[in-house]
């Protein structure tokens, strides 16, 4: 038998409880901890790109905007890989990544498929490091992660969707991840929306109620990692799909900048420089990649979806001069792929397209030589 | 039930127990469960369906209790309150159609009030029409429990459940190109079939205990146990209907802990698990034997956490109320055989078909000649109520072959049972025998359930027998 004195003693000690809890659980930096331990490359073989996925029952995956998390989820982690190989990532966005591509069928997959050898003998492998969204802040950021975890090699797919400064932190990763940003902000005095990467996260947002959902992700990836070792599917593959639009609008358009604004001032040239300051005497090979040249209507005023002919031949010119400038491995690919090797975008290719641009890659790589 | 749903169902019988009492304490949960049947009801595809179902609930409720009901009980005036009671909830449920607010009530905008006053004026001509008589043929029981068991059937049927799906949405004016079976989408009628094929069948061997119409009701649709049970027997839910057993506080402590366990095994653990429990999508992208084994495991728990955490809430959310229901699950994963397994799962349905199915069959054939062995009886018993179980599931050759896996099981437990008795009471003297014989029996008995629900999940049974292979690295 209870009485209503021990029911209020019950009610009041929870209460308690729960504001204790949440109060260390915002004081302290528990989620950071937490979002390491995972039973990915142990358990479960690391995923081989980083978890993203809008229809969890189906891709067996989720977006989740903790980079550690997505880290230590990555076959990048995987200490049994150890020094007999040269280890290559491949940074970019969901072209990269591998929209409706299997693991083996994204460039990374090819690339590993060809069982290069660098110049002294070891075994190049390529990890898939993309991600989808176009932000090189988002890149940079991954780039600064990564680079704790000791590449050999960068291979940096761009396009200029990825140079706008609107888009820069306009990436849930980035906007999820302002502390990181600031970091690199102040680092290398880059251009960001500064009201944006000024605010703070208030008290609740770091107690258990307010990160309720980052924790819920946490324990889903995981989970999740049954269905990854069991299948090895990590997306969804619809059945059909909408291909990328080759009749265009006749708008010549490209956000509100003006052609004097396609300069290293006006896109984000400057995050870019930042994430070469990072990797210091790392090898890159900066790729301008393969995009779908429309042949339909009004393809004489754009290339594609995304951009204007003005603007985009403008940024491949001073894309160009920027490399030479500061004698980067540059490659541009911009025209590389045929038309019918797109599919749902105008930068996702088919598998075979991929392939083709794998080709193009090995040729390119074949031409470093052993320092 | 949602967790929100939960929590506010859950405040309902916290207000209902503290401020409802004395007198109007049962017209009060008459009218939450009488709601909470309209409210649960899932949206149909057919149009208005999700008021008619819960109405025709409410009517098949009617006609039960008034053929279990001696006939001069029938007019009381609480009897006569009740039934006004519920037309005017049937009323002002349609009603809520001219508020403006989609769903207040139901799932989706009730029908205009005319036919609903219709409906209403025939069954109520109709029941007038039935008390001038003054003694019901007997057999008038044994008709309605074969209509509850056709109307059965007819929803656990696929092809039947199509064509009766098309036929609705024809009369509602609606193109029939599109029904499915799932298209009539009945909330808990289960459950409310078990209970009064229940009283009808205890009214029928003159062991029903009597029961006002507003308690009939209440027994029937009592909201905590209407979706998923568990499923009471109507003298002891009375009992406590009645009399709630302990005070408040004792009540309010004991539910509100099996609530807070039912919730975290039903939102925690079971939705987790069915992150990556097998089901019939991811069985044909697995690659791996290993990770096979773990995907039928999740789903063995899935099924276990989802199901025992409703019933948690369903008790927890009684017990809020004074009502004491039963135990449906009493740790079934770490008994010894399957028929302790079986004594421990879903506890009240196993009792229901023991009480209505096996224990009648096998006095029926324990007394035919053409029955001498008792070996065969308990092969068919057995056999027939776990393939019947497994049909209540569903009419399907997957649930025949579940039930089918189960009857032999159970089969083979008995005389594997009857044959080491001898041995085993020779080895009384070794507890550490059996201690380990105890270990061995729960990791087979849990092997065997685990592999059964494969037949259970997959609704093709050749999928399932190649995934049954597949576990076992042939083929």
């Amino acid at each position: 038998m209870y009485t209503w004195r021990f029911l209020g003693r019950v009610v009041l000690k929870a209460a308690a409880l729960f504001v204790l809890f949440n109060a260390a659980f915002a004081a302290g930096d528990l989620p950071s901890v937490l979002s390491q331990i995972s039973g990915y490359n142990y358990i479960f073989p690391g995923r081989s790109r980083f978890p993203f996925g809008e229809n969890q029952q189906k891709a067996y995956n989720l977006s989740l905007n903790n980079l550690n998390a997505m880290f230590a989820s990555h076959e990048f982690l995987d200490k049994r890989n150890g020094d007999s190989e040269y280890r290559v990532i491949l940074l970019g966005d969901s072209s990269v990544w591998g929209t409706l591509l299997t693991p083996d069928q994204t460039l990374s997959g090819q690339l590993n498929e060809m069982r290069l050898r660098y110049c002294d003998g070891r075994e190049m492998r390529f990890y898939n490091l993309g991600y989808p969204t176009l932000s090189l802040t988002k890149d940079v950021m991954i780039l600064a992660e990564a680079m704790k975890y000791k590449p050999d090699m960068v291979i940096w797919l761009v396009t200029l969707e990825s140079f706008v400064r609107q888009n820069q932190v306009e990436s849930p990763l980035v906007a999820n991840n302002l502390d990181r940003v600031r970091e690199l902000s102040h680092r290398f005095q880059l251009e960001i929306d500064t009201p944006l990467i000024l605010t703070e996260s208030n008290f609740i947002d770091r107690t258990i109620i307010g990160r309720r959902r980052d924790l819920a992700d946490l324990i889903r990836l995981q989970l999740f990692g049954v269905m990854w070792a069991a299948t090895g599917i990590d997306q969804e593959y619809p059945e059909t799909y909408s291909p990328a639009q080759r009749d265009l609008e006749s708008d010549e358009g490209y956000y509100d900048l003006r052609p004097s604004e396609i300069s290293t001032d006006g896109l984000a040239f400057d995050v870019i420089s930042a994430g070469f300051k990072i990797v210091k005497d790392l090898p890159v090979v900066l790729v301008n990649e393969p995009m779908l040249i429309s042949n339909g209507k009004n393809s004489d005023i754009r290339y594609n979806f995304y951009y204007p002919r003005w603007a985009y031949d403008g940024y491949r010119k001073i894309l160009d001069d920027y490399s030479r400038e500061n004698y980067l491995n540059y490659y541009d690919a911009w025209n590389l792929i045929s038309i019918d090797e797109f599919t749902n975008s105008a930068i996702h290719l088919t598998p075979k397209g991929t392939a083709q641009f794998a080709q193009k890659l090995k040729e390119i790589l074949a031409d470093f030589s052993c320092p | 039930m949602r967790l929100e749903e939960t929590l506010l169902f859950a405040g309902l019988a916290v207000i209902l127990r503290l401020f409802v009492v004395g007198r109007v304490r049962l017209w009060g949960l008459l009218a939450v469960s009488t709601l909470a049947l309209y409210w649960f009801q899932p949206l149909n595809l057919v149009r208005y369906l999700d008021f008619w179902l819960p109405t025709f609930t409410l009517f098949l409720i009617s006609v039960s209790w008034f053929l279990i009901t001696p006939p001069n009980r029938r007019n009381e005036k609480i009897n006569l309150f009740t039934a006004l009671f519920l037309v005017v909830t049937m009323v002002l449920i349609a009603a809520t159609r001219y508020i403006g607010v989609q769903g207040l009530i139901t799932a989706s905008r009730p029908p205009p009030i005319l036919p609903v006053v219709l409906a209403i004026t025939v069954v109520g001509g109709g029941y007038f029409i039935l008390c001038r008589q003054k003694r019901l043929p007997t057999w008038s029981s044994s008709i309605a429990i074969f209509f509850l068991l056709v109307l059965f059937v007819v929803i656990k049927y696929p092809l039947l459940a199509d064509y009766i799906g098309n036929w609705l949405r024809l009369a509602s004016g609606q193109t029939a190109k599109a029904g499915t079976h799932i298209d009539i989408r009945w909330l808990g009628f289960s459950y409310i079939a078990f209970r009064l094929i229940h009283t009808l069948r205890d009214h029928q061997n003159g062991r029903m205990a009597e029961v006002n119409f507003r308690e009939y009701i209440i027994y029937v649709i009592f909201f905590p146990s209407l979706a998923a049970g568990p499923i009471e027997r109507v003298e002891r839910f009375l009992k406590g209907l009645r009399n709630p057993e302990n005070s408040v506080p004792t009540d309010f402590a004991i539910g509100g802990k099996r609530i807070a366990v039912g919730l975290f095994k039903k939102f925690v653990i079971a939705d987790s698990l069915s992150l990556f429990a097998l089901n019939s999508t991811n069985v044909t992208q697995v690659k791996s034997v290993e990770w096979s084994w773990v995907m039928v495991y999740a789903y063995a728990l899935l099924i276990y956490f989802d199901f025992s955490g409703y019933t948690d809430i369903a008790i927890g959310l009684g017990r809020l109320m004074g009502i004491n229901l039963p135990e449906n699950f009493n740790k079934p994963y770490v008994k010894s055989n399957l028929t302790q397994f079986w004594n421990n799962w879903h506890i009240t349905l196993t009792q229901w078909f023991r009480a209505y199915f096996f224990n009648p069959l096998t006095r029926k054939l324990s007394r035919s000649a053409a029955f001498s062995s008792p070996v065969s009886i308990i092969l068919i018993t057995q056999v027939a109520t776990m393939i019947l179980i497994g049909l209540w599931h569903g009419i399907s050759v997957s649930f025949v072959i579940w039930g089918l896996w189960h009857g032999l099981g159970l089969f083979l437990n008995n005389r594997w049972s009857e044959w080491t008795r001898p041995y085993m009471k020779n080895l009384e003297s070794q507890p550490w025998f059996f201690n380990l014989a105890g270990l061995a029996g729960i990791f087979l008995t849990f092997n065997y359930v685990a592999l059964g629900w494969v037949w259970f999940v997959l609704p093709d049974p050749d999928v399932a027998f190649g995934f049954l292979m597949h576990l076992l690295g042939i083929g």
